[in-house]
């Protein structure tokens, strides 16, 4: 794991892009002398200066506070979405695992089905129809990002459930719900969590789009895909209202990637098998 | 194989019908109307205007009334956008959404197929390690990232396309470039791995062994069972491309299905917004049915199931 992240180069660079972002978002806007919402009237649409580093947006405010303003409610739905999944994806996957037989064959016959669909639309026809609050959206995603991991999950589930330990849980009569979550579950979330991780990125690329079409994330607040909304419509006059928004969320993308593909292989070479698929 | 076709077009069947559900019980279940507007409709027209499109109605007789009407392929008058049926509405975005759609996914399939390929022939070599470099990096950039660049350098500084519009060819480049570019990375990489390990299967081995030149062990030899993966994939990525799709038609300007859809869930227009994730589903279920059926064909396995 520890190789994974920091092993290369490219990886440790990744790693502290990953960080900087992290951390920025966390105490950025507080440290920042320019409230999220505060007006500079002698800076409207200015390009950058010492004052403001990002320059500001068609109101005056500063955007390098925004920027990491919108990076925190970004990266906050990326992180509570990605835990809704877990919350629905290891037990699916844990359970078809481990009664096997026609259950399994129906259980994972759904999360096929469910591949098959559409999802976006499900999730923006939710925000549109019932408010457009930062909890919907990410419990939206959340229920539909889990399928992934409920596949790895019942893989994982299939090697552990012949253990010594289980069978001598069921020997002392263990009931089966308590075998999953006392024995199952802890003893595949490591990977679980893992591969949890990889789903970061297409959580934030999916809150981007939404809140871009201006059905996610709302004023005040703000998000990336709301400020590169912003910025496409400046663009001709302002583009450094696009540049820096654009950058942040390409940059993060491609640092979740490499680390994600790092840890995947990881984890793909400890459990033993092949890693030459990318699903 | 007929039985297989059966199985799989009950399945899609069944799917849309989930679809169609769902979206029903969703949009009659979200606060306010189609009617609600700035000003309160006087009573007597707003009793009228809920009659004429059959809202006073119980909710199990409006659905019923509804399936039957998707039965006969209507997809019933738009409640917001008056004298247009949902039909109508939809002839005039699918085209649109289908060209842009189609194109990219033509073109991500290409460029993925084909640099995948090279990629794995070339492997740990530097044009194989330049073209991961640079599929790693594609990933990175969404449409909702693209697009607006597309646009920002090649329609406004330099002028070579239009930066909105649908009325030639030229204006369809920018926005399938901008929507293909993440998905070509990702069949990249997949084609990759999936050609390096087939490279490596016995029949390939001995079919380099009896002398067979590279071009002919590839095209017959490689392809067909390392295209398996990606065939498999391409159903998935035909569903998030909608999304992405979403975003390009708002860069652009275009008309297409996506901005229906927004603004039907906007103002509450059920027949459109029902309507439109009506039209998106079957899409995708054709065109995942599509994908099970090339996938058929290339794995004997399948077919004889």
């Amino acid at each position: 794991m520890r190789e994974a992240l920091l092993g290369t180069a490219l990886a440790r660079t990744c790693c502290a892009m990953l960080a900087g972002v992290v951390l920025a978002a966390v105490i950025g806007p507080s440290l920042s002398p320019w409230a999220l919402d505060a007006v500079d009237w002698d800076a409207i649409d200015a390009a950058p200066t010492a004052a403001h580093w990002f320059g500001t947006d068609g109101v005056g405010r500063d955007l390098l506070t925004r920027t990491l303003g919108g990076a925190r409610v970004s990266l906050v739905i990326a992180v509570a979405a990605t835990l809704v999944s877990c919350l629905i994806g290891i037990p699916w996957g844990a359970t078809a695992g481990y009664l096997g037989g026609a259950v399994d064959q129906a259980m994972m016959r759904v999360v096929d089905g469910l591949y098959a669909l559409p999802f976006i639309l499900l999730v923006i026809l939710l925000v549109a129809l019932f408010g457009r609050n930062i909890f919907l959206l990410f419990i939206a995603l959340g229920a539909v990002s889990w399928l992934d991991l409920a596949r790895i999950v019942r893989g994982q589930t299939l090697v552990a459930k012949n253990e010594a330990y289980v069978e001598a849980a069921r020997a002392l009569g263990a009931t089966t719900p308590g075998i999953v979550l006392r024995h199952i579950v802890p003893n595949v979330i490591g990977p679980a969590l893992v591969y949890a991780t990889l789903t970061i990125p297409g959580v934030v690329i999916a809150e981007s789009f939404i809140s871009f079409l201006g059905l996610g994330v709302q004023e005040p607040q703000t998000s990336w895909g709301v400020l590169i909304a912003d910025g496409t419509r400046a663009m001709r006059s302002a583009p450094w209202q696009l540049l820096f928004p654009a950058s942040l969320l390409a940059a993060t993308l491609f640092a979740c990637n490499v680390l994600g593909d790092r840890l995947r292989d990881a984890v793909d070479a400890g459990a033993g098998g092949s890693k030459s698929s990318v699903r | 194989m007929v039985r297989y076709l059966l199985r799989r077009l009950a399945f899609a069947l069944i799917a849309l019908w989930a679809v169609v559900s769902v979206t029903f019980v969703l949009v009659r279940a979200a606060p306010g109307g189609p009617f609600d507007g700035e000003r309160r409709l006087p009573p007597a027209v707003e009793a009228n205007l809920l009659s004429a499109y059959h809202l006073d109605e119980p909710l199990v007789g409006q659905y019923f009334r509804y399936l039957g009407m998707l039965a006969q392929a209507d997809l019933g008058p738009s409640f917001r956008q008056k004298d247009f049926s949902v039909n109508e509405l939809v002839a005039r975005g699918l085209p649109i959404s289908l060209t842009v759609g189609g194109l990219a996914l033509l073109l991500a399939l290409a460029l993925g197929i084909g640099a995948g390929t090279f990629a794995a022939l070339a492997r740990d070599g530097p044009r194989d390690r330049l073209l991961m470099v640079l599929a790693t990096l594609a990933l990175a950039f969404p449409p909702i990232v693209v697009a607006p660049a597309l646009v920002a350098a090649f329609a406004v500084s330099l002028g070579w396309f239009p930066a909105g519009g649908y009325d030639s060819a030229q204006h369809f480049v920018l926005p399938v470039i901008a929507l293909a570019l993440p998905y070509a990375a990702a069949f990249t990489r997949l084609m990759r791995g999936s050609v390096a390990e087939t490279l490596a299967r016995p029949h390939v081995r001995s079919a380099r062994a009896k002398g067979m030149p590279t071009r002919r062990i590839v095209l017959r030899h490689v392809l067909p069972s390392a295209l398996m993966p990606v065939v498999s994939y391409a159903g998935p990525v035909a569903a998030a491309l909608l999304a992405g799709s979403m975003v390009v038609e708002e860069v652009f300007s275009l008309p297409g299905l996506g901005r229906y859809f927004v603004q039907g869930a906007l103002n509450r227009d059920y027949t459109l917004v029902t309507g439109t994730v009506i039209v998106y589903a079957a899409l995708v279920l054709a065109f995942n049915l599509l994908a099970d059926l090339c996938y058929a064909r290339l794995d004997p396995r399948v077919r004889h199931a």
